[in-house]
Formats: structure tokens, sequence, C-alpha cells
């Protein structure tokens, strides 16, 4: 049955006639449940989605089978059925398409999901109406954790609402995570759109180095030590945004991809966002792309081209790599002279000149005509090498090849114009030029700087200006206006010897056939010749065409490109490509950066996600998932142990955390005081009961250590409660009772929660306990408006400390005074799997609010704190050893908390 | 924020590849692929007014910009991929992916001509089909690919023919789901081998006086895997510190070469290409040969001399081999009457092009091609001597002195047979003259 099939497609193919092609999708649509039925047939799928458009009717047929594909066991067919019926270009499927879209965007698989999100631009483009609604389904996926559906949503996000900066902002630091994982397609994707987010949430690192330049400028004016100050005030107020260094550390590796786009994604990415003493990493690897094919090469050298404009320095370590090759394309060549002059400078140019003297013998003359402005752009770039740079040029003159001998006219022209005093010998030299030159350009050019600087040499000027006259009807119309030009300047220091003869020129111009010139004569005449009609600009004849002219700029026309984001569309054509979005500027002040903060209802909501949904398929299957999923799941069952009824809470959680407004007034304080250490901070997601709803009488609470520093003083720890109400009825008044706390130990109350929580509800409180750095445990109770229950919360030693930030070296010296009776050690097992940093440093950041240290030494890892409450110092030292041991040292002055933390600590890595 | 907002209009919001032409050297444009909405053929006329511009196809820009289009396009063995973008792209993402397409072709059919692409049309649109959707990649990776799509034999065609199912795959490839998307899974090997290639080529420019001007090693190491399972090899050099600058395939483990430079990975199966490398340019490149010529043209008559010998030079004691030279002679030049006294010549009067296979350097008796080039009469005396593009090979040499120390395989019980083999070749090797 098939059989027939591929024969038709063939045919078909190899028809040139639409109608031909038309019958053969009537045939293949026929077939259609047939074929279906077995596995998908791809080839069916691609006619289908190229005709549909032009036969709906037919199109329609097959809904009905995708539709039931759709909610196939296998992830594949699900997904492919969803891929196929979104590219079906026929608008009345959209509300089915719509709802495919919603109910894939949660499906279990990742795969599915990120197919879903391949559809939402799909629709989009069908159907711009359902943006909203798209919208929506954006905002679900970008919390996806799974590396396969990142790329795929932000490609989205990116076409359907890219003005949406706000979806990023929670999914910021977790895209940042994900990005080395991400397929390659997907990283450049994602990285475009960081930058941009970039660009508009924190401030310029670049200010810093500006303020250094501007101390250079203004030395006169201020006094050193006014200035000093300055400067540092400058320097000490700018620190870099963690979430900025975030970024820029999570793609420096990828400046090692295989793939060139990810490569010049980072560079634009570094080049756009770092500080500019970091920016040049990236030279390297771009310097490595040009190894690559012709259309790498292209873009790369363009974008090379357009940063060794602004930071020469990034560049000049790899000079010679962008020396040309006699067998490169002509489009490479004049790119790399391009990259090469902007990379001169006075140490190199008389190795770059030597270079370029090859170039100019180039049998490709496009290229030596562009090595010659190359030399001309040196000259007037670097002073020290004007001349000799004049006098190569000046040789050059002689050059058999007429491409070469007018391009090299038309530099020194300029060349000159910047210095004009003492060349009077060149101008002559080129005087007697004029004989044999032909090229327009050229010509025009001599006679210019005949004209400009004709009192410099009185004698030459007039018999040119002979001789041209002669051939006035015969030039080009540039070379006619320059006879015209030259004949008005004579007029007017020379009129004696010039007179008839520039009188001659401005009859044969006054009936030249180009109206230009026509123009032109007519409007010399009237400023030279003077005449009752002249008005009183002829006074000034002289002054208007003897100015003194400013010298041309010689610049790279890759000058004006850099307001283009790197790596771009409108960059490599230096215009605006339609959908183009802007870079913009550094804002003046980082907007709230807290708004980056994940907190613990997020990922709560996560969590429902995945344990809301029926079980897992297959274990076949489950073995190809995400490894994040499994690990999403194994810390949910974990963490609450107590599966549905914390989905239960969690849900509720969801809905009423709002009813707070005092929690979240606190919270935004807590996340701006956080935000300087928020790489330091791991919130454990572990969560202790505090009452069970059985003995509370349907009341349920729940604790857990927030680690959020200093909110009710400094030797408080933070704990906050969550509780639950899952009765049917409300429970008023909710408040503490008796406390019996041990000596010295202290306890800030909540206030109590006024109003009422209703069924199934939650409230979360926050409450700080003095717990006098010892493990005892407070007692208290909690008390509603009809009932008051015992409680008791015991702290894990872990939580009793404050991480401490510290370099290795105050480290080492703090550890040095704090041997013999103040260090307890242990030798541990490291499960393999464990023995990586990250690993190490998660796994213990977990179980103790330690603060981690850096360390020059692969296999030592260091973390620092202090006790809450006396604010002893607590060292940990974790030294990977030989055969999967470690040995694990801990040094404190409170001897009896580092040995409990000791214990503590010992189980956390050799655990699998 | 506004502004953006207004400046994309909905009905150009496509992102991304929109349709691929592909158009031979003769101006046929023989396929066309639409991943959206048909674009007409006429789009690709600004592509034909361009190349006519460009002289010759290597000039051909790689961006053009039509009045409603951008067409972006690759030039691979004698076709041109044009692809259609309506909006802003970042031109090497769609470079890059018409080169995936392009080494796709040469993997399934061992060639990507335009022969070839027409005796398996249907494959090409499966492929096609799959590596984009809606105008973004999709599959790049051949493992999944080749799992989806069978690559063509004369075999499974004939069967095709009789039993009449096609080469879409029957199992569904979980690869694309797991989060080593390179790997296929439930491989099987009688025989299990790895093979490693170290390669590395040579770019240099001499001068005139045979100095070198600039001389870079680039390496690759290209890497044959059949292993059965789920393998987990590491790789580790006697002299990592030579890599000054690595890129990898996505398999490596990043943060294992950053700590210890073992390359750590879960290998695709079959050919693929594991690291490329450069040797830092601050080590001296031992170059392994060196040219003596003698090229002159004399003024005002029609001839000139050509004499040029190749001799080795710091070759570690093994063999040169393989050598070509080519030489594109000035346009003047009309004929060219050399001996060589080893190897043959041949010269293409319409190119202008030079070509002399030495074959293997022998140092007792250096190859040397000498003799008269006739030059157009009364054309003038070319300018520059041409430049002298040369190409070697030397067998078992990794010229950078790289060696690899050791491979380990993890996860899997069997022992592999492990082979490295080394070689040096030249690159973009020229000499001036």
């Amino acid at each position: 049955m098939v059989y027939p099939l591929n024969e038709d497609l063939k045919q078909m193919l190899e028809s040139s006639k639409d109608s031909a092609k038309l019958d053969a999708m009537k045939r293949i649509v026929g077939l259609f449940p047939a074929v279906v039925k077995n596995v998908i047939k791809k080839l069916v799928y691609v006619y289908l989605m190229r005709y549909a458009e032009e036969q709906q009717d037919l199109a329609l047929l097959s809904i009905s089978t995708f539709q039931r594909a759709l909610k196939d066991p296998n992830q594949l067919i699900r997904a492919s059925a969803l891929r196929v019926l979104s590219s079906i270009r026929v608008p009345i499927i959209v509300p089915i398409m719509m709802l495919a879209i919603k109910e894939a965007s949660s499906d279990l698989s990742p795969y599915v999901r990120k197919n879903a999100a391949h559809a939402i631009q799909k629709l989009f483009s069908l159907d711009p109406e359902q943006k909203e609604m798209l919208i929506e389904v954006i905002e679900k996926l970008l919390k996806d954790r799974s590396t396969l559906v990142a790329g795929s949503v932000v490609m989205a996000f990116e076409e359907v609402c890219p003005d949406r900066i706000d979806l990023i902002h929670k999914n910021y630091r977790k895209l940042c995570n994900l990005l080395v994982d991400v397929e390659e397609w997907g990283q450049v994707v994602i990285i475009h759109m960081l930058t941009r987010y970039a660009r508009t949430q924190f401030i310029s690192p670049w200010k810093v180095d500006e303020v250094v330049d501007e101390y250079n400028e203004s030395n006169f004016y201020e006094s050193d030590e006014e200035q000093k100050e300055k400067d540092q005030k400058m320097k000490t107020t700018y620190t870099m945004d963690p979430d900025h260094r975030l970024l820029l550390r999570n793609t420096k590796p990828l400046l090692q991809s295989r793939n060139a786009a990810v490569v010049m994604a980072v560079a634009q990415l570094y080049w756009h966002l770092a500080p500019k003493s970091e920016a040049g990493i990236v030279s390297k690897s771009l310097v490595r792309l040009l190894r690559s094919n012709r259309e790498v090469q292209y873009i790369v050298l363009q974008n090379i081209a357009t940063m060794s404009i602004q930071r020469k320095g990034m560049f000049e370590p790899y000079l010679k790599s962008f020396y040309v090759r006699s067998t490169d394309p002509t489009m490479i060549k004049t790119l790399k002279l391009e990259i090469l002059t902007n990379l001169a400078n006075e140490a190199n140019i008389s190795t770059l000149l030597r270079e370029f003297q090859t170039y100019v013998k180039s049998q490709d003359k496009q290229f030596a005509a562009a090595t010659i402005q190359a030399i001309g752009r040196c000259a007037t770039n670097i002073t020290e090498v004007t001349d000799t740079c004049l006098n190569g040029l000046v040789c050059l003159l002689s050059n058999r090849d007429e491409i070469v001998v007018a391009e090299s006219v038309v530099v020194i022209k300029k060349l000159l114009q910047t210095q004009p005093a003492h060349h009077g010998e060149i101008i002559k030299h080129m005087a007697k030029l004029l004989d044999n030159i032909t090229v327009p350009v050229a010509r025009a050019s001599i006679l210019w700087l005949i004209g400009e600087y004709c009192e410099r040499v009185p004698k030459i000027a007039p018999d040119v200006l002979r001789k041209t006259a002669k051939s006035f009807t015969n030039e080009d119309d540039l070379v006619k206006l320059q006879i015209l030009n030259l004949g008005a300047k004579l007029y007017l220091t020379n009129s004696k010897q010039t007179k008839l003869l520039t009188q001659y020129v401005l009859n044969l111009g006054k009936y030249d056939q180009s109206y230009d010139i026509r123009d032109r004569t007519r409007f010399i005449r009237q400023l030279i010749v003077p005449n009752e009609k002249s008005g009183a600009l002829s006074k000034y004849a002289k002054k208007i065409f003897l100015a003194q002219k400013p010298a041309p700029l010689l610049e790279s026309p890759f000058k004006d490109r850099d307001h283009f984001q790197l790596g771009t569309l409108s960059h490599t054509l230096n215009s605006r490509a339609t959908g183009y979005l802007e870079l913009s500027d550094w804002p003046e002040v980082a907007p709230d950066p807290s708004v980056r903060n994940v907190d613990v209802t997020e990922s709560a909501k996560e969590w429902t996600g995945i344990l809301g949904k029926p079980k897992k398929e297959k274990p076949t299957e489950k073995f190809y998932s995400e490894s994040e999923e499994e690990e999403d799941e194994s810390a949910s069952t974990s963490s609450s142990g107590k599966c549905l009824e914390s989905n239960l809470y969690f849900h509720c959680l969801e809905n009423c955390i709002l009813r707070t407004v005092w929690y979240i007034k606190i919270k935004k304080k807590i996340a701006n005081e956080a935000r300087t250490l928020f790489n330091l901070i791991s919130v454990p997601t572990k969560t202790h009961e505090l009452l069970h709803r059985m003995s509370g009488k349907g009341l349920a609470a729940h604790y857990h250590f927030s680690r959020q520093p200093g909110i009710f003083g400094d030797h408080m720890v933070p704990v906050q409660v969550t509780v639950t109400n899952t009765t049917d009825q409300k429970i008023e008044n909710i408040h503490i009772g008796e406390k019996k706390l041990p000596p010295g130990m202290t306890m800030h109350e909540f206030n109590p929660i006024g109003n009422h929580i209703l069924a199934c509800e939650v409230a979360i409180m926050v409450q700080g306990i003095d717990f006098c750095d010892s493990t005892q445990t407070a007692s208290f109770q909690l008390c509603t408006k009809d009932d008051h229950f015992s409680v008791n919360i015991q702290p894990p030693v872990g939580e009793l400390l404050l991480p401490v930030t510290m370099s290795e070296k105050d480290f080492k010296k703090e550890q040095g005074m704090l041997t013999g009776m103040n260090e307890t050690s242990a030798t541990i097992v490291v499960a393999p799997q464990n023995s990586t940093r990250l690993v190490i440093v998660e796994r213990v950041v977990k179980a103790a609010n330690l603060g981690v240290v850096p360390s020059g030494q692969d296999n030592i890892h260091r973390f620092a704190a202090k006790t809450v409450h006396s604010g002893s110092l607590m060292l940990v030292t974790v030294e990977l050893k030989e055969s999967s041991t470690a040995q694990l040292v801990i040094n404190t002055e409170k001897t009896v908390i580092g040995s409990v933390l000791l214990q503590e600590l010992k189980p956390v890595l050799s655990q699998g | 924020m506004l502004t953006t907002f207004l400046s994309c209009p909905f009905s150009l919001s496509l992102k991304m590849i929109h349709s691929l032409f592909l158009i031979n050297c003769s101006g046929d444009i023989f396929l066309e692929k639409h991943w959206k909405s048909v674009v007409s053929q006429s789009v690709c006329d600004y592509f034909f007014e361009a190349q006519e511009k460009a002289i010759d196809v290597e000039n051909v820009p790689p961006v053009i910009s039509t009045p409603h289009h951008y067409l972006i396009s690759i030039y691979r063995d004698k076709i041109f991929f044009v692809s259609v973008i309506q909006t802003e792209v970042p031109p090497l993402f769609v470079i890059e992916f018409l080169h995936r397409v392009a080494d796709t072709f040469q993997d399934y059919f061992g060639e990507c001509s335009e022969t070839a692409i027409k005796d398996n049309v249907v494959i090409v649109y499966e492929l096609l089909e799959e590596m984009l959707d809606n105008g973004f990649p999709l599959a790049t990776e051949s493992n999944i690919l080749k799992e989806l799509i069978k690559p063509p034999t004369i075999l499974r065609s004939v069967v095709n023919s009789i039993t009449g199912s096609s080469n879409v795959g029957d199992t569904l490839p979980t690869g694309q789901l797991s989060n080593i998307p390179w790997r296929r899974a439930g491989v099987k090997y009688t025989n299990n081998e790895a093979y490693f290639d170290v390669i590395e080529e040579i770019d240099a420019i001499i001068d005139k006086s045979g100095s070198t001007v600039f001389a870079e090693i680039q390496g690759v190491i290209d890497s044959c895997i059949k292993l059965s399972g789920m393998p987990d090899l590491s790789l580790s050099f006697m002299n990592p510190r030579l890599l000054d600058d690595v890129s990898f395939h996505p398999c490596i483990r990043f943060k294992r070469w950053e700590s210890e430079r073992v390359l750590s990975f879960i290998p695709p199966d079959g050919n693929f290409r594991l690291i490329s490398y450069r040797v830092s340019s601050q080590n001296l490149v031992a170059i392994p040969v060196y040219v003596k010529h003698m090229i002159s043209f004399k003024e005002n008559s029609s001839s000139g001399r050509f004499d040029v010998t190749v001799g080795p030079k710091q070759n570690m004691g093994k063999t040169v081999e393989g050598v070509v030279m080519t030489v594109h002679m000035p346009k003047a030049v009309l004929n060219m009457n050399l001996t060589a006294t080893q190897g043959s010549y041949t010269f293409d009067p319409v190119t202008k092009v030079l070509s002399w296979d030495v074959g293997k350097i022998t140092p007792q008796k250096l190859p040397n091609l000498k003799g008269i080039v006739n030059l157009q009469s009364g054309a003038p005396k070319p300018e520059e001597n041409p430049s002298l593009n040369i190409q070697f090979k030397i067998q078992q040499l990794a010229i950078s002195g790289l060696k690899v120390n050791r491979l380990d395989m993890y996860g899997e019980k069997y022992k592999p047979f492990k082979g490295v083999k080394y070689i040096t070749k030249a690159g973009k090797f020229q000499v001036r003259t």
C-alpha cells in the first residue's frame, strides 16, 4: 500500500505542475488513516503541512486522528502529534490547538513540553489574538526545570512577548544554571535573551573604568588627595550584582563550544555585559573560529572589526592571525585588512607596513587598492610613520597598474591635506602624472590638489589648467567639476595669467550636457567675475574658495556599527533588520534585585506540579527522562515524607500566601538584606513537624529554618512556621501562649494572627529564637481562640550558625589560632559521586548554614561560619584523600557544638 | 518597552529559518523546502544578482538583504544552500545550521552533491523535516537522525521496493528524550573498538627569504567509537598543557577538563569529532619542509623562469609524503614548459593553476621542477611572484608533541580494543616568493 505512495511522491517531486502535486496530496490524505494507524509516517506529515493551507477541508479530515494521538501513552507519539497538529495552518482549529498546547505544557514528559513550546510560536503566527493565553503557557513553561524545554520556551518568549521581562525574574538564576546543559541551539537563544535582560536589570560595570580615565584627564584641576577619595568612593560603591556575576560565570565555559553561533553569542554577551577588563577572554575563542569555513569567518571578522575599533588591546596579541593569505576570498581579505588597520599602533606599525607591502603587490587588484587605503589610514593615525607611508605611496605612483596608481593618488591627496606645508615636490610629481592617468577619481584628486595649493606651485598650476582646458570636453563629469574649481581658484590668485583660460573653461561648461556642470559654471561665474549684478558675495569669493578646509578623517567603515548588538543580523547588514530588539542602556540605578529571589512558595508550586500528577510512565521510560526531574521527585518525597498531606498544604499555600500582608513586608526586608549574601545562602528544604493535625484538632503546623539573617536582632535564629487549617471551619486568633524556655533563651513571637484562617488555608509566620548556642529545646504553646497545644522546636546544630565570608588566607590564619583543644576531626568515607566540588559544597551547605571559602586547591574545601549567639568562629575543612576517604576537620572555640556538628556532617558525604 | 512592542508587527513575527533553496553552480534551483508558508522562488533572483556581481563563488556575500526577506547562504561542495529569513536572527546561527545540514547529507549519502540529493530526495525531505520544526532546529545529532530515518543502502532500497516499507525507522528514537541526546540507546557490537586519530595541521606563511611570518598548529581528535551499551570514557594526555584553546563535542564534561585536564565523556556511537584545539602560538612551530624557489619574469620579453625545489627539514625522522604544490600563476601566463625530477605536474591555462604532485620526499634526491614560463606577448611583466601552496602529510607524528596517555572505560564490563593514530598535515601552508 505504501509502495505506490512512494513512487508517486517521486514523480510528484519531479513534476513541475502544482496541480500534479495537489492530486498526489489528495491521494495521500485518502490513505491517511491507514498510515497513521501504524507508525508515524513523516513524509505524509510533510505534505500535509505543506498543502493544508490550500486544501483546508481535506486537512481537517485528519484532525481527529491527531487528537487521539495526543493521548497516546508513548511520549514520542504525543509529541509528534502535537507537532503536526500545530503545523496545520487552518484557522478553524485554533481552539483545538490552544487546548492541546495547554495540556501538553503540563505533560509529564519534558519532550512533549518542549514541543508544546514550539507549538506556541506556530499558534501565535497563525492567530495573534491568542497572545494573552499563550503568555500564560509561556509563564508556566518558563518555570520548567528541564534542559530540554528551556531553549524552546525562551524562543517562544522572544517571539510572543519579548517585552515581558517580568516573566524572567524568577527564572533568571535557574536559566543561568541550566545553560551549560541546554542543547546548543537553545543556548544561543537563551544567551541573547539574557543579554537583553541583564542590560535592563544591572548597573554598568564600566563606570569604574571610566572614572579611572577621568582621573587622568582632570588631574590638573583637583588635588591628588581629593581625587583619590573620589576614586575610592566610586570604586567601593560599585559591586557587581551577584546575579550579574552568575551570568558571566556560567556562560564562560560555552566559549569552548564546537558551535560557532554559541561562541559568538557568549562573545557578544561579554562585550555588552562584562567589565572591560574581563571582556578580553573572548578574543582567543573568536580567533579560533577563523579556522572555520568562509561564511563563519566572514561574520566573525565583521564582529572583530567592530570590537577592534573600540578596544584595540583585545586582539593585539593575535595580530598575526589576521595576516592575509593569497587564497582567501576577497571579502575575507578586506575584512582582515580592516582589522589589521584598526590594530595598528606605534609598536607594530613597522611589521604591519612590511606585511602591507606584500599585499599591495597582490594580483587581486581590488584588494591591493584596499591596502593602499589602509596605509593611508595608518599614516594619519600614527604620526611617526606619516612620512614613511607617504614616500611609499609616492613610489606606488609609478606602478604599472592603473587602479593602484589611482588609489594612491586619492590617498595621497587626503594625506597632503592633513599637512600641506612641505609637500610641494609631491604635488609637482603628481601634476606630471596627469598626462598618463585616466582614472577619473585620480585625475579629479590631482586637479583639486593643484587648485587648493596653487600658490605653492605657481608655475605649474596655470599650465595644468591649460592642458585640461584642452581636454575638457572629453573628461568625465567628476574631472570637469574639478577643472572648473581649479580655474576659479587660479582666477582668484593669479588672474593675470589665467583670466582668459578660466573664461574659456567657463564657456565650455556653460554648454555642457550635464546640468550639474552647467549649474556649477553659472554659480562660479557669478561669484568670481565681478559685474554690475553680482552681489556682496563676490567680495568674499577668495575666502569662500580658498578657505582652510578641514582634513578628511580616514575612518573605519565599521565605526558606526557599534550601536547594533554584536552577532546580530542587523550588525552584519549595518541596518536595522525587522524585529531587531534594541539593547537598552544600563539603568542609572539598579531595579530591585530581590525580584529574582525564588522563595519556598515558588518551589512549592513546582512540587505540586509533579506531585499532583498520576504515577510516572512505564519504568523503562523513566530511565531516559530528565535527571533533574528525578532529583525533584526524591527531594520532595524526602522532605515531607507525608506526600498527600503536604500536597494539600502546598496547594493551600499557593492560594493564601497573599493574605498575610505583614509577612510580605518582612519578606522584602529580608530579601534586601539577604541579597549581598545570596550565593552563600542555601535554604534547607527540610521541614519539621511542629504540630500534627490529629493532635492539633485539625490545626497542623510545620516549621523550617529559613536562614534569612538578622530580622529580629543579631542573636536570633529565624524560624518560619507554617500553620495549616485542615478542618472545614475557620480557626481564629492564633497566637503564642506560655513559653517554657531554658535559662538565657529568648524568643521573638510572631504577631498574633488577628484575623482567622479559613478552612483549608495556610498562614506563614516568622519568629526568631535565641537558642544561646545550644541544642536545647524551646517549648511553647501554640494557642487558638479555644485551644492551646504544647509544641517544641529543637534546632539542628547546623542552624545555629551564620555564614561568614572570608578569604582563604584569613581562614588559614584563623585556623592556626584554633588548634589543639579547639580542633576536632574525623576520617569519613566519601561516596564517589560526591567527590566533585559542586556536590560537596551543595551537601555541606545544605546540612549546616556555612559560608563557602574560595579554595585554591581542588581537593580541599573550606567553609566558615560563626555561631549566632556568641559569634564564635566555626571553621570546617573537608580534604579529599586517596581511595574515596576524606578528612573532616572542625576548628572552633565552642568545642561542644563543634563535635556535634562533626557528627552531623559525617553521614552527609558518605550517603549516595 | 512600548516601542519594542510596536516595532514587531504580528504579521511579520516569524522567526528563524523560513525556507531553504538548494542551487547548483549553473543557477538551477533543484530543491526547495518551506517550513512555514511558501516563499516564491523569485526571491532567489536577489541571490543570483549578488552572485553575478561577485565574479567567483567564493565572494558571494553570505548575508544578503532583499526588500522583504534576508538571504543567508553557504557554499558547500558546489551547491549553494540559500535560506530565507524574515526577521532578526544571529547570522551564525543559520550558517552553522546550514553546515550541519550539509554534514548530515554527507554522512547519509557519502557525498553532498546534487546527484546524491536528487537520488535520495525522499530522505532529504524527511531529514529536513526532522532537523527543523517551524524554522527552529530540532534534531541535529546524527545519532538521533539515524534512528529516525535510516540511511539508504542498496539492500534496503531493494527490500523497500518489494515489501513496500519506507525508510522511516520503526523504532522510536529514545536518545532525543534523554539528557545524553547524542547517543542512541541499545548499541551492541561483537567487537568493541575505540579509535582516536590525532590530526594536526600546520598553518603557516613563509616569506621570500624562508623565514616564518606566521605559524600555528591546529589539531583535532577524530574518534570512531564502536562500543556496546553506555560506556563512560576518560582520555588523558601526557602533556595536556600544550592545548591552548580547545573546543569540545557536547558530550565532554567541561568541569573534569577544567579541574583535571582529563577528557571524560559518554561518546556518541560511530564517527565524530571529539575536540579541536590550537597549540599556543608561543611555542615555536617546527616547519617540516623548506622550499627553494627562483621565479622570475623578464622585462620586455614574453618568457620567464621557474625553478622550485622542495626539501625536508625538522621532520623528526619521519618521511614527508603526499606532497602537492599548487600555484596560482599570474593572469599573463600563457603556458609552462617544465620538467619535474619527481612526480608529475599539470598546468591549466584557463584557471592558470599549476599543480605539481610530488609524492614522497627522499632527502637523497630532492624533487625539483624547473623550466620556462610563456607569457602573453605584449602584456606587462607580472608585478608579483605567485605564492606556493603546499600540502604534505607525515604519518605517526603529532608535530606539537601531543601524546595520549591512556584511555579508561567505566560503566561497562567488556574489554574494548583501543587505538590511537597520529598524523600531521599541512593546513593553510603558504610560501611567498
